[in-house]
């Protein structure tokens, strides 16, 4: 285990305990902030550590949190283990072999933001990365490190586990909370953001798994360890997944600004049956495509992303080799955002529809030139106009493998057939 | 017809209300909906009304829920429910053959039951096991890495 922060000892079948969690030094950060430091100070270094959010949007940690007014009455905490980004397999990991890691990281978060009341809220098919954080959960609360009381500190937290039951779109924060207080997971107009209105209209802080497990790790070696990691603007490390077409697909972690390229042919093995790139989804299914061209000399972090027309995203890269059909892999897409789409806007409800539709009839070898045409269009119509980023989400791989890999689009719907016969799998 | 819980079921809705604040009673509806499914396999708009009732809430709302989540199921399905992933990274490993495979072996189609109630087969969306594609789940189970033969082992293996 080369990581720094999360993959850092051997896993066996017992190395998610409690026990020996504590033998890697664990608590000692909640521990020593409960009786030497306020809680002010807890979210300072934080801040100072510049860590961003893993869920996706990479918004800065430190300063959600700085959000919460300091005087709330009641603040809610959420921890979003609704993993569902297709590509992404990280906070599992975290989940089924370092769950301690997770929880010390949300009584920390708790401590700084003087919550009582923490949620973790897991995606409802999740089998064993549920029943490892239940069985941490019950550990803590015997050892008194959750509950009333912890460590005898006056600090009382509880975390309550809290199943979703099959929607994407529960992974929005504000869904989150909707789906939370037993609604529909509709996401919410914002302003005002949950750190100001959030669950029960209580001002609500709302992490990704990874980035609260990474919070002991700062507390521990300070602030200015975890900034000096990867790149200044984007520091620290993250779990990167690779999937697809590589021959050992697996999670890396590695410092943010590590080439994409060396993560694919070293990390993950090259190509699947020694093939060809031909393209690379860089962070997780609602990035933009990158083109095997494009993917020379970018490395894993915000700004090289940007310029190469992308976004690092939930750190999911998924591979795709050469002799690939575009077209049906889009298909895929279109037909997952349609399925998701909550139905709350009309550009999103209806519009990921239209593109999963005119994906299926090209698919079926009965597609038009203004098939094609309707299909670019689309995409602009719902980016910016929905409530929620699923739209754009939805619209970022159809924009971009059309603008791609074009020709494959252009060949199917003048031939009524794939370039690469329809192949997926290889 | 309203529905009437079993003590049993009832004292664990107990238990589950006891990990809530009391000002977040609605956020029972997903945690009751999920006993109630697995303690009788599906989730009736009855039992949705007797959800509701035992919360302390319009039904409207927890049939809203019931009928809005995917995981949810409203009719029997069979003993063992299998669900393949048909997400981008299971795709590129192979599980349109995975599929296919099983279609053939149990002699349905995606929605189906077995006439003999053992298997129903599903197809759903990413399970976050792109890293150990093609993935499917077995009910709670999960299973990755699949191939023709792994999948033979499975079916064999269930009872």
């Amino acid at each position: 285990m080369n990581g720094t922060v999360f993959m850092t000892f051997p896993i066996t079948a017992t190395s998610h305990t409690l026990a020996e969690y504590r033998a890697r030094g664990g608590y000692a950060a909640l521990e020593h902030a409960l009786r030497e430091m306020t809680p002010a100070q807890v979210g300072e270094r934080v801040k100072a550590s510049g860590l961003q959010g893993r869920g996706g949007a990479g918004f800065q940690t430190g300063l959600k949190w700085e959000f919460v007014a300091k005087d709330a009455p009641v603040v809610y905490l959420c921890c979003n283990i609704d993993e569902g980004e297709p590509g992404t397999f990280k906070d599992r990991w975290i989940l089924e072999h370092s769950p301690h890691q997770l929880i010390e990281g949300m009584l920390l978060a708790a401590f700084a933001l003087r919550v009582r009341h923490a949620f973790a809220y897991i995606r409802g098919e999740f089998d064993l990365p549920l029943r490892r954080l239940q069985g941490a959960l019950d550990e803590a609360r015997a050892a008194g490190l959750v509950g009333e009381n912890i460590l005898g500190s006056g600090c009382s937290c509880n975390i309550v586990v809290h199943r979703g039951a099959g929607a994407y779109v529960c992974g929005e924060e504000s869904s989150l909370l909707n789906s939370l207080e037993g609604k529909r997971g509709f996401p919410r107009n914002k302003p005002p953001f949950p750190a100001v209105r959030g669950l029960y209209q209580k001002p609500t802080v709302v992490n990704n798994v990874e980035t609260l497990a990474a919070v002991p790790w700062i507390m521990r070696h300070g602030a200015k360890a975890y900034a000096a990691m990867g790149v200044s603007k984007a520091p620290g490390t993250r779990l990167f997944g690779v999937s697809g077409h590589v021959a050992k697909p697996g999670l890396f972690e590695r410092p943010t600004g590590y080439p994409l390229s060396r993560l694919i042919h070293e990390d993950a093995g090259g190509i699947l049956g020694g093939r060809k790139l031909k393209a690379v989804i860089p962070g997780g299914s609602s990035t933009p495509i990158l083109a095997a061209a494009d993917v020379e000399g970018v490395t894993l972090d915000p700004a090289s992303m940007a310029k190469a027309g992308s976004m690092v995203g939930s750190g999911a890269v998924i591979v795709i080799a050469e002799g690939t059909c575009m077209v049906r892999l889009l298909q895929v897409l279109t037909r997952f955002y349609a399925h998701e789409s909550c139905g709350q806007c009309t550009p999103c409800r209806e519009g990921t529809d239209w593109m999963d539709r005119i994906l299926a009839r090209i698919v079926a070898g009965k597609g038009t030139t203004a098939d094609l045409a309707t299909l670019q269009r689309l995409p602009t119509s719902i980016m910016g106009n929905t409530v929620c980023a699923l739209g754009d989400a939805a619209s970022m791989p159809v924009a971009s493998f059309i603008k791609k890999f074009g020709d494959e689009f252009e060949h199917y719907v003048q031939h009524g057939r794939s370039l690469h016969e329809g192949r997926l799998a290889p | 017809m309203s529905t009437v819980f079993a003590p049993a079921l009832l004292a664990k809705f107990d238990a589950l209300r006891r990990q809530y604040p009391p000002e977040m009673k609605t956020s029972l509806v997903l945690p009751l909906l999920h006993c109630v499914q697995d303690a009788n396999g599906y989730v009736t708009e009855a039992d949705a009304a007797a959800i509701a009732d035992y919360i302390g809430m319009p039904p409207i709302q927890v049939v809203e829920a019931l009928t809005w989540y995917t995981m949810f199921d409203r009719e029997p399905q069979g003993r063992y429910v299998i669900k393949v992933c048909r997400n981008i990274a299971c795709s590129l490993r192979g599980s349109e053959q995975v599929l296919d495979h099983l279609q053939q072996k149990l002699g349905i189609g995606v929605g189906e039951t077995t006439p003999d109630g053992k298997f129903t087969l599903k197809t759903v969306e990413c399970l976050a096991s792109c890293g150990t594609a093609p993935a499917m789940q077995v009910n709670r189970t999960y299973h990755e890495q699949l191939d023709a033969a792994k999948l033979d082992r499975i079916l064999e293996s269930l009872a």
